[in-house]
C-alpha cells in the first residue's frame, strides 16, 4: 500500500501563498549568520545563483563543481531563452497566463503552487539579469526585445542570440565569484560528491573526491543543497554534456530522500541526428527555430530527391497539419513524438532515415538572410561545423534527443527533500514542470529557484540552526560514508574485467531509448527491467578501470556515474510500468486516444510518484503525493 | 529498409582513416613529459576530434595502459573546457573553432597529428592534456562583474540599452574562458580574456559606474598571476573560438589609462 506524502504547502489563495510565506518565514539575524554554513553542490544557474545570494545575506558557503571552473556548468548550453512574465508586448500576458501555461505544459502533472510561484518570480529575473550585465537582445529604441517559444501564444521569451544560457550563467557565475573574493564562498572546483553524510536524521555534510588528486575529502555544514542539475545522460546519446550525471541525487535517495517521477524525461524535438556509432552526444538545435523554421517530411517514403527538388504539394508540414493552432510551436513532448511517428513510418529523411527536415527558405524569403542570421546566425554557424551543411541554403535535418529531467529528487514547497537539511534546486528536483517542461522555462526555474526561493526557504531552515555547532567531521557518519566511498572505489578499480564504463554506458541507453523513451509499453518495460539487472550484475564483475584510485583518473569517476545511471535506470523502468496512464512525456502506448495522443487518468494517476529507498534496487516503496486541483480544473490537453 | 542495414550501409559508405598520433604524456606537474606515438587504422571521417581520442583511450585501456587525460565536457563549442594544441594550433587548424567541435574531416588519411597541451606559466599541467585554468577565474574573481546583490535591480526596462550597445557589449561577452588566447600568445598573456570582461561591461551603462576600479583591479591581478604582457601580435583573435576581437584589447587600455588618469 503506498503511503501518502504532503508537501506543506502555505494557505490562501495561489497567489497570496508564496507572499504569505515570506511574511511568516523565519529569519536569521545578520550577525548570526556567518556562524552558518552552507554547501551548495552544483554551480549552474541555480547552484552559483542560490550560493551568490546566500553568501550576500552573510552565509558561509561551500561551492562544488566536477567541472574545471564554475562557468562550465551544463546551463551554459541553454540557447534559446528565458521566460518571464514581464508583458512588455502587451499581447495578453499575465502571471496567471504563464502559470497556467506551464501547469497545461505540464500535462497537470504539477504542484500548482509552485508552477504559480515560478511565474510570479519571473520578472525579478529578468531585473537582476539585466543589472549584472546579461547583454539581452534590445529594440533599436534600448527596450527588451522578446520572442515566442513552443507550447504559448504571447511572446515571453528573452534571449541574448542563441547563447542565453551561456550568459545568464555567466552572470551568476561573475556574482559567485565577487562572493568568492569578499571571503564568503569557498570554492572546490574538480570536486564530485560521492555522499551525503546524515547525523541524527538531518543533513549535514557530503563526501567528495577531489578529481585532480584522488583523494577523499569531508565537508561539514548546516544545511546542504544539491543543484547537480539533470541526468538525461544516463541515455547515453543526449543533448547533455559529458560529466552530466545523477550520482549526487542518486547517492541521496539511497540514504533516504525520495525520488519523484523518475522516468520523465523530456526528448527535444530539435536536435541532430545520429550519424555513426561512435557518436558520444547529440548537438541541441534551439528550439526559437521554430519560430521561423519549418518542419516537414516527404509525403513518400521512397522519396529520393533533394529537399529543395521537392515540390510544396509533395511535402507534409506534419504539424501545421495536426496542430493548426500552434504549428511548428507545438510543445515539446508532442512535437518530439509526431517526428518519431514520421521517422517509425519510413517517412524520416538523410543517411539513416533518422531525421525530419527543418526548412527556413519561406522565411528567408520574407524576411531576408541578414535578419535571420542575426536572430540565429550561431545556431547556423554551430550546425555548418558539425554537419558540414550550410543551412541558409538546404533545410536542417533534426531528430529527437534525450534532454531534460523533469523527474527528480522529490522536495516540498520550501525545495527540501524528505531529508531535513537537503534542498534540491533547479534541474535536480521534481518540482515545476509536471510531466513535460515548457522551452525556457528551464533557465527560469534554474535562477527563481537559486535566487529568489532558496534565500528565504533556507533561511527558515536555518533558524533553527543558530544554536547548533560546526558540524565535526570526525563524527562516526563521516568515517562509515567515507570507508563506503572508498570500498566502492577500489571494487572498480580491483575487478579488471573486460569492459569499460563507457561500453556499459553505451549498452544501457540503447536499452533505455527502445523502451523507456519517447514510447513505453509494459511489455518492453518489463524487458528493459530484466536486461538492466542482466548489464549490472555483469558490471559487478567484468568492468575495466585502468588507472588508480589516488589519482587524478577519468575512467574511474565515468564507473562512479555509470554505476548510478545502473540503478536509477531500474527504478525508471519501475515507475513508468507504475503509471498506467499517458501524460506529457510519458507515453504509454497502452493509453492513448484514437487520434493517438496521450490519454491521461486523472482519477487514478493525479499524483506524483515519490519512491522511497528500501534497501534493495528493484523494490523500491510508492508513495503519493496527491495533486489537489483548487484553482485549476486540469482538462484535455489539445493544441490543435 | 530497415534502421539496422542502414547503419551498415551508412558504415560501408564512410570514409576510412589511418591517423598517426603524437600525444604529450606527462604523470604530473613535477615530472617531465614527452610524446608518445600512436597509430589508428579506423578514424572515420565523420567523427569528432575527441571521439576519435575516445577511440584511442578505448583501445588504451583494453590493451591495460592508461587512457590519455583531456579536458572535455559540452562536446558542442561553449563550455569552454576542451581545449588542445593541434599541430601547434590551439584547437586546431579550422578558424573560429574549438576542439570539440573539430571534425576529423579537416584532416587526411595518413596524416600525423602533433597533440599537445595549452601550455603558458600561469597553466601548470595537471596530467597529459589537462591543465589548470583557474588563473582564469581569479580574474573574473578580481573585479569582472557589475556589484549587484540579488534583490537590488531597478525595473529591467528603467536601463534602457541600444541595440548598437547591447550587440557590442553581446561580442565581447561571448567568451568562453577555453584559454586558447593565452595558449597561443609567444607571451602567455590573458589580455584578450581580461579585455573582453572589461569591455563588455564598459559597454553597458550598469557597468560603467565601477569601470575604473574593475579595469586596474583586474589589470594587477593578470600581472600577478603570471601572464606575460600583451604585445599586439594579434595572435590571440585569430585562434579564438569565439573570434573575440583585439579591439577588446585596446578598449581594456584605453579604460585602464583614463582610470590612472582619474586617480
Amino acid at each position: 500500500m503506498a503511503k501518502e506524502i504532503h508537501a506543506t504547502i502555505p494557505e490562501g489563495d495561489l497567489k497570496d501563498k508564496w507572499s504569505n510565506y515570506k511574511a511568516h518565514a523565519k529569519l536569521v539575524s545578520p550577525n548570526n549568520r556567518k556562524k552558518l554554513e552552507v554547501i551548495v553542490v552544483g554551480t549552474g544557474l541555480a547552484g552559483a545563483s542560490a550560493a551568490a545570494s546566500l553568501a550576500e545575506m552573510g552565509y558561509k558557503i561551500k561551492s562544488f563543481c566536477f567541472q574545471d571552473s564554475p562557468r562550465r556548468a551544463h546551463s551554459v548550453a541553454a540557447q534559446g531563452g528565458v521566460n518571464a512574465m514581464k508583458n512588455y508586448q502587451n499581447d495578453g500576458d499575465s502571471v496567471y497566463r504563464m502559470f497556467y501555461d506551464t501547469l497545461k505544459g505540464g500535462d497537470f502533472r504539477s504542484r500548482e503552487a509552485n508552477t504559480y510561484r515560478l511565474a510570479e518570480c519571473s520578472a525579478s529575473l529578468i531585473d537582476q539579469a539585466v543589472a549584472q550585465g546579461v547583454p539581452f537582445g534590445r529594440e533599436y529604441s534600448g527596450y527588451l526585445k522578446n520572442r515566442s517559444f513552443g507550447g504559448v501564444q504571447v511572446s515571453r521569451t528573452f534571449y541574448a542570440r542563441g547563447q542565453t544560457g551561456q550568459q545568464l550563467l555567466l552572470g551568476a557565475y561573475q556574482a559567485l565569484m565577487r562572493q568568492k573574493e569578499q571571503g564568503n564562498v569557498q570554492l572546490y572546483t574538480r570536486h564530485e560528491m560521492l555522499d551525503l553524510v546524515i547525523i541524527d536524521g538531518k543533513a549535514k555534510g557530503i563526501i567528495a573526491r577531489n578529481l585532480d588528486t584522488g583523494e577523499i575529502e569531508r565537508h561539514g555544514a548546516h544545511a546542504v543543497i544539491l543543484a547537480t542539475g539533470g541526468f538525461g545522460k544516463i541515455y547515453y546519446l543526449s543533448t547533455l554534456a559529458m560529466g552530466c550525471n545523477a550520482s549526487a541525487i542518486w547517492r541521496a535517495y539511497k540514504k533516504g530522500a525520495l525520488m519523484a517521477n523518475p522516468s520523465w524525461t523530456q526528448v527535444h524535438p530539435t536536435s541532430l541526428p545520429q550519424s555513426g556509432p561512435y557518436q558520444s552526444k547529440l548537438t541541441l538545435m534551439s528550439e526559437s527555430l521554430r519560430n521561423d523554421g519549418r518542419i516537414w517530411v516527404p509525403k513518400s517514403k521512397e522519396e529520393q530527391r533533394l529537399p529543395g527538388e521537392i515540390p510544396e504539394e509533395e511535402r507534409d508540414y506534419y504539424l501545421e497539419r495536426k496542430y493548426p493552432s500552434f504549428g511548428n510551436l507545438a510543445p515539446r513532448d508532442i512535437a518530439s513524438r509526431a517526428a518519431k511517428e514520421q521517422i517509425d513510418a519510413g517517412k524520416g529523411v538523410g543517411a539513416l532515415k533518422n531525421a525530419v527536415y527543418l526548412d527556413f527558405s519561406d522565411a528567408i524569403k520574407e524576411y531576408g538572410q541578414e535578419l535571420i542570421a542575426e536572430r540565429y546566425g550561431n545556431l547556423f554557424t554551430m550546425y555548418q561545423k558539425i554537419t558540414g551543411i550550410d543551412a541558409y541554403k538546404e533545410p536542417m535535418k533534426i531528430s529527437p534527443s534525450a534532454h531534460f529531467s523533469m523527474g527528480g529528487l522529490w522536495v516540498d514547497y520550501d525545495l527540501m527533500t524528505s531529508i531535513p537539511g537537503l534542498f534540491a534546486i533547479g534541474e535536480a528536483n521534481f518540482s515545476d514542470h509536471g510531466a513535460n517542461r515548457l522551452g525556457a522555462n528551464s533557465l527560469l526555474q534554474a535562477c527563481v529557484d537559486g535566487y529568489y526561493i532558496a534565500p528565504y526557504t533556507l533561511q527558515n531552515y536555518l533558524a533553527d540552526q543558530i544554536q547548533v555547532k560546526k558540524t565535526d567531521v570526525n563524527h562516526p557518519a563521516f568515517t562509515e560514508a567515507e570507508e563506503k566511498v572508498q570500498k566502492q572505489l577500489h571494487h572498480f578499480i580491483n575487478q579488471k574485467g573486460t569492459k569499460t564504463a563507457e561500453e556499459f554506458h553505451r549498452e544501457l541507453g540503447k536499452i533505455l531509448y527502445d523502451k523507456c523513451g519517447l514510447s513505453r509499453s509494459e511489455d518492453g518495460l518489463k524487458i528493459a527491467i530484466s536486461q538492466i539487472q542482466n548489464l549490472r550484475e555483469d558490471f559487478k564483475t567484468n568492468l575495466l578501470v585502468p588507472g588508480d584510485v589516488e589519482d587524478i583518473n577519468s575512467e574511474l569517476e565515468k564507473a562512479g556515474r555509470v554505476s548510478d545511471y545502473l540503478e536509477l535506470s531500474e527504478l525508471m523502468c519501475i515507475d513508468a510500468l507504475n503509471r498506467n496512464e499517458s501524460c506529457g512525456a510519458h507515453f504509454r502506448e497502452e493509453f492513448q486516444t484514437e487520434d493517438g495522443e496521450a490519454k491521461r487518468d486523472d482519477k487514478d494517476f493525479a499524483y506524483s510518484a515519490a519512491w522511497e529507498w528500501s534497501g534493495e534496487v528493484s523494490s523500491p516503496i510508492l508513495n503519493k503525493e496527491v495533486l489537489k486541483f483548487e484553482f485549476v480544473q486540469p482538462t484535455q490537453r489539445s493544441y490543435k | 529498409m530497415n534502421s539496422f542495414s542502414l547503419l551498415s550501409e551508412a558504415i560501408n559508405n564512410r570514409i576510412v582513416m589511418k591517423i598517426h598520433l603524437k600525444i604529450w604524456r606527462q604523470k604530473n606537474q613535477n615530472t617531465k613529459g614527452q610524446l608518445e606515438t600512436y597509430t589508428l587504422d579506423d578514424v572515420d571521417a565523420e567523427m569528432s576530434f575527441l571521439e576519435m581520442l575516445d577511440m584511442l583511450n578505448l583501445k588504451l585501456a583494453k590493451q591495460g595502459e592508461r587512457p590519455v587525460e583531456f579536458d572535455h565536457d559540452c562536446r558542442e563549442g561553449i563550455c569552454g573546457q576542451c581545449g588542445v594544441m593541434i599541430n601547434g594550433i590551439a584547437h586546431g587548424p579550422l578558424k573560429n573553432t574549438t576542439t570539440c567541435q573539430l571534425h576529423m574531416r579537416s584532416f587526411k588519411d595518413g596524416d600525423t597529428i602533433f597533440v599537445e597541451p595549452f601550455k603558458a606559466k600561469a597553466f601548470p599541467v595537471i596530467r597529459d592534456l589537462k591543465v589548470n585554468r583557474s588563473a582564469l577565474d581569479e580574474i573574473i574573481a578580481a573585479g569582472g562583474y557589475i556589484s549587484v546583490s540579488t534583490g537590488q535591480a531597478p525595473e529591467a526596462n528603467s536601463i534602457l540599452v541600444s541595440h548598437e550597445e547591447a550587440e557590442s557589449a553581446f561580442d565581447s561577452a561571448a567568451c568562453i574562458g577555453c584559454g586558447a588566447c593565452v595558449a597561443t600568445c609567444k607571451n602567455a598573456s590573458a589580455a584578450l580574456f581580461t579585455s573582453s570582461k572589461i569591455s563588455q561591461l564598459a559597454k553597458l551603462p550598469q557597468g560603467k559606474k565601477e569601470s575604473n576600479k574593475r579595469t586596474v583591479d583586474m589589470v594587477n591581478r593578470m600581472e600577478d598571476l603570471g601572464f606575460g604582457h600583451c604585445t599586439n601580435t594579434e595572435a590571440c583573435q585569430v585562434e579564438c573560438p569565439q573570434d573575440i576581437s583585439v579591439l577588446n584589447i585596446a578598449q581594456m587600455n584605453y579604460e585602464y589609462n583614463k582610470a590612472k588618469l582619474v586617480k
